[in-house]
């Protein structure tokens, strides 16, 4: 086949460049540079942040022996992921700019572009399984700590039938970084990336304060009260502790977390770490199935998160439109906005994007089964 | 794959053109050699006569006496000697001459040490407009000279342009500058071998050529500066190059510059004529293949470098275009080479007001000594197919 291995400088892509190469295909490198240089009167202005790395890729591809050429999909970035990225917290929902990556560039723009160009694949360093077939099937990865199903299975079918994934039988990311090194790779020892690739400081909140105008709202407890000030509603996740400076402790003592973001009047509402609990997740937006469908009434697993665990659940409506899961309170902190993944074992069934979700708690249910679900603190 | 590959079609003699023969052969024979050309001891005397020999040629071949030739490491350094060293130079006597005017087209080796006056010595650049076929706009120049003379520290103008072949009236920026005593740099670098240049008669001040544009190796070059002006060197140390350029000058380079250059000079009349009709059935060519592609830059003529054919190809990327060409063993370029690899749309294409889209879809041909029909041919063959195939995948790029 031939094959266009999307690298983007770092370790995992060129040992997935390599071993493609080594099962026989034709390869090529190709670094997408998705950093916007803004327009200065400078036109000698080309610094950003991509160039180290569209160096190591070009040096990994070298020593693969590939030919490399770096694209420019900065525009199609800017607007599919970053803006996407800003518009989302800006309506009071959580993105994962991710999991937006790679259903809009680069298993769309970036696949359809290869694919127009005579490729018949595109190759990422992503550690999860792909069975082909008619419909292809997605599974988790053979290391379950470094698995990345669940930012993938938002691909349709006829896209993740042109995905190869070299790195999903790799038992850990110690034996890809040995690999490369025994390969000659110069990347094998370089950091493992940040989870947001355009904000290489991790300061989300400034990322976002430079770009929604916010102002100061009512932080209120379940009941209504008052209990302190946030300075926008937006930029606040679901299931958020930190950064809340409430002044007023809660009468029990115990933390507080945000349960809900609302923009259209500008108010968090706090409460206690069981109120995340969620009895119902609604997806209702991006349905995508990589099985049939399963039918109301039977079990599944659901993952809302991408290092989050799954739950197990039971499956309340599931069609081409929506899917919508019990599950019964396992789950805390889910916002709208994030992507709910639901698997049977390793195997993905399908995935959706978080509309709605009904908490433990209005259902009158214990939320006793609450438990160490992903971060609180985001 | 090298430029003289046979199973490569080489269109990219602007960015590098394959050294001659001769000049390698010189080249070898000097490494070979040795010797320190400052050394006062006997290799150091036959290094020095091989250097100052080879100044001679030099100086010749492009109408400047021997020491009028400063030699650089290539056109890069000349071009940042003559920008640096001239503006410290003239701010240092008349603190007032503090306007660098250029044109906006130049290469990046001229825009940048300019952007750096400015942005660390007070310089106020000064970007003259050209037309849509990249020529400077006189009339503009005329009147930013003469608004001010007392204030211009210095004026850079390309004699041709290095993406799209537009010949620059350098003849007529010189006579609107003397007047003032206004000195004149001109990135010649596209030129020399290509167009008759002579320093002498140009009456300009400084020259920047460059060893690998014109059959030489990679890594010499020269700033040719009128005998009298002075300028403050960039680099200091052994006060080699009469102390404007010190360092230890490399004979086996400056030795296959110069046979290099004499050749390129010797040839370059009928070689021009040789490489108009080849760009001109390349072009041709792409045309038909392509009827609405578009030639940028000027008309194929007397006002284009010979061997310079520019187009863009609507719909397409040029990364597309260029990786399909790739694949069937035809090198060109988008434009000037970007060794960071992030592709920016051409200061060039942008200052001739072409629109971004269409500026992304721009391919640069060139042609040099070792290009011959088969190479156009071959091209002609290929880039329809190329440009369709290049379409669909433009058009598959866009967000869904």
């Amino acid at each position: 086949m031939k094959v266009l291995a999307a690298m983007s400088g770092g370790v995992d892509s060129a040992v997935a460049a390599a071993r493609a190469v080594e099962a026989g295909h034709e390869v090529v490198g190709v670094h997408m540079a998705l950093a916007r240089t803004p327009a200065t009167g400078r036109t000698g202005a080309r610094g950003c942040c991509t160039i180290e790395d569209a160096g190591d890729a070009r040096r990994s591809a070298d020593v693969i022996g590939i030919p490399f050429y770096v694209w420019d999909l900065a525009e199609q970035f800017t607007s599919a992921v970053m803006d996407d990225f800003v518009s989302e917290y800006a309506a009071g929902r959580t993105p994962n700019p991710c999991v937006r990556c790679n259903e809009r560039i680069k298993f769309s723009v970036l696949l359809d572009k290869a694919v127009a160009l005579g490729f018949d694949a595109v190759a990422t360093g992503h550690y999860a399984r792909v069975d082909p077939g008619e419909p292809p099937t997605l599974h988790r990865a053979a290391d379950a700590a470094k698995d990345q199903s669940y930012v993938l299975a938002v691909l349709a079918p006829h896209r993740l039938s042109r995905a190869l994934f070299p790195l999903g039988d790799a038992t850990s990311k110690e034996v890809v970084r040995e690999e490369a090194a025994r390969r000659g790779l110069s990347v094998s020892a370089k950091p493992d990336s940040h989870d947001i690739c355009f904000i290489p400081d991790g300061d989300t909140r400034g990322f976002l304060d430079s770009r929604i105008e916010r102002r100061p709202g009512a932080v209120r407890d379940r009941e209504g009260r008052r209990v302190g000030t946030h300075d926008g509603a937006q930029g606040y996740t679901v299931g958020q502790r930190k950064g809340l400076r409430l002044g007023t402790p809660a009468a029990d003592g115990r933390p507080r977390y945000v349960l809900d973001v609302s923009v259209v009047d500008n108010t968090l509402t706090v409460g206690p770490a069981e109120d995340l609990a969620v009895a119902e997740v609604v997806a209702s937006e991006s349905v995508v199935w990589l099985a049939e469908p399963p039918a109301a009434g039977a079990r599944v697993e659901a993952q809302v998160r991408a290092h989050g665990r799954a739950v197990p659940c039971t499956v309340l409506e599931a069609d081409a439109r929506a899917l919508r899961v019990d599950v019964g309170g396992a789950l805390a902190g889910v916002s709208a906005g994030q992507t709910l993944v639901l698997y049977r074992g390793d195997r993905v069934v399908g995935s959706g994007t978080i509309t709605s979700s009904v908490p433990s708690r209005s259902r009158g249910s214990a939320a006793g089964e609450l438990g160490g679900d992903g971060p609180l603190d985001l | 794959m090298t430029p003289d590959m046979p199973s490569s079609v080489y269109l990219d003699h602007a960015a590098t053109t394959p050294i001659h023969p001769v000049a390698l052969r010189a080249l070898t024979e000097e490494l070979a050699v040795g010797g320190n050309p400052s050394s006062l001891h006997t290799s150091g005397r036959r290094a020095r006569r091989a250097v100052e020999e080879s100044r001679e040629k030099l100086a010749a071949a492009v109408g400047a006496a021997p020491n009028e030739v400063v030699l650089t490491s290539g056109g890069t350094e000349a071009d940042n000697l003559a920008v640096k060293g001239l503006y410290w130079e003239r701010r240092a006597a008349d603190d007032r001459r503090r306007r660098v005017l250029l044109s906006a087209v130049e290469h990046h080796a001229v825009v940048d040490p300019a952007v750096w006056l400015a942005e660390h010595e007070g310089a106020e650049l000064v970007w003259l407009p050209v037309d849509a076929e990249g020529r400077l706009d006189l009339e503009a120049f005329r009147s930013a000279v003469e608004q001010d003379p007392a204030s211009v520290a210095l004026v850079s103008v390309m004699w041709a342009n290095n993406e799209v072949g537009t010949v620059q009236p350098v003849a007529e920026v010189v006579r609107i500058c003397a007047p003032h005593g206004i000195p004149v740099h001109c990135d010649a670098v596209q030129a020399v071998g290509h167009l008759p240049v002579d320093f002498g008669a140009s009456g300009l001040d400084a020259l920047t050529l460059s060893g690998h544009k014109m059959g030489g190796p990679v890594g010499v070059g020269a700033l040719v500066l009128r005998g009298g002006l002075d300028l403050v060197p960039v680099l200091h140390g052994g006060g080699q190059e009469r102390g404007i350029r010190s360092g230890t000058l490399d004979s086996p380079s400056v030795v296959a510059l110069a046979v290099a250059a004499g050749l390129a000079v010797r040839d370059g009349e009928d070689e021009a004529v040789r490489l108009a009709e080849l760009r001109d059935a390349l072009v041709s060519g792409v045309l038909e293949a392509v009827p609405d592609a578009v030639l940028r830059g000027p008309a194929l003529g007397p006002d284009r470098l010979p061997g310079n054919a520019h187009l863009t190809f609507p719909g397409c990327e040029g990364d597309s275009l260029l990786y399909l060409l790739d694949a069937r063993g035809i090198e060109c370029s988008t434009g000037s080479a970007c060794q960071a690899g992030v592709p920016q749309p051409s200061h060039v294409l942008t200052a001739m007001g072409i629109a971004r889209q269409d500026a992304r879809g721009a391919l640069r041909f060139s042609l040099g000594r070792t290009s011959s029909e088969v190479d156009v041919k071959a091209l002609a063959t290929e880039i329809g197919p190329v440009v369709e195939r290049a379409r669909s995948a433009g058009l598959a790029s866009r967000l869904a």
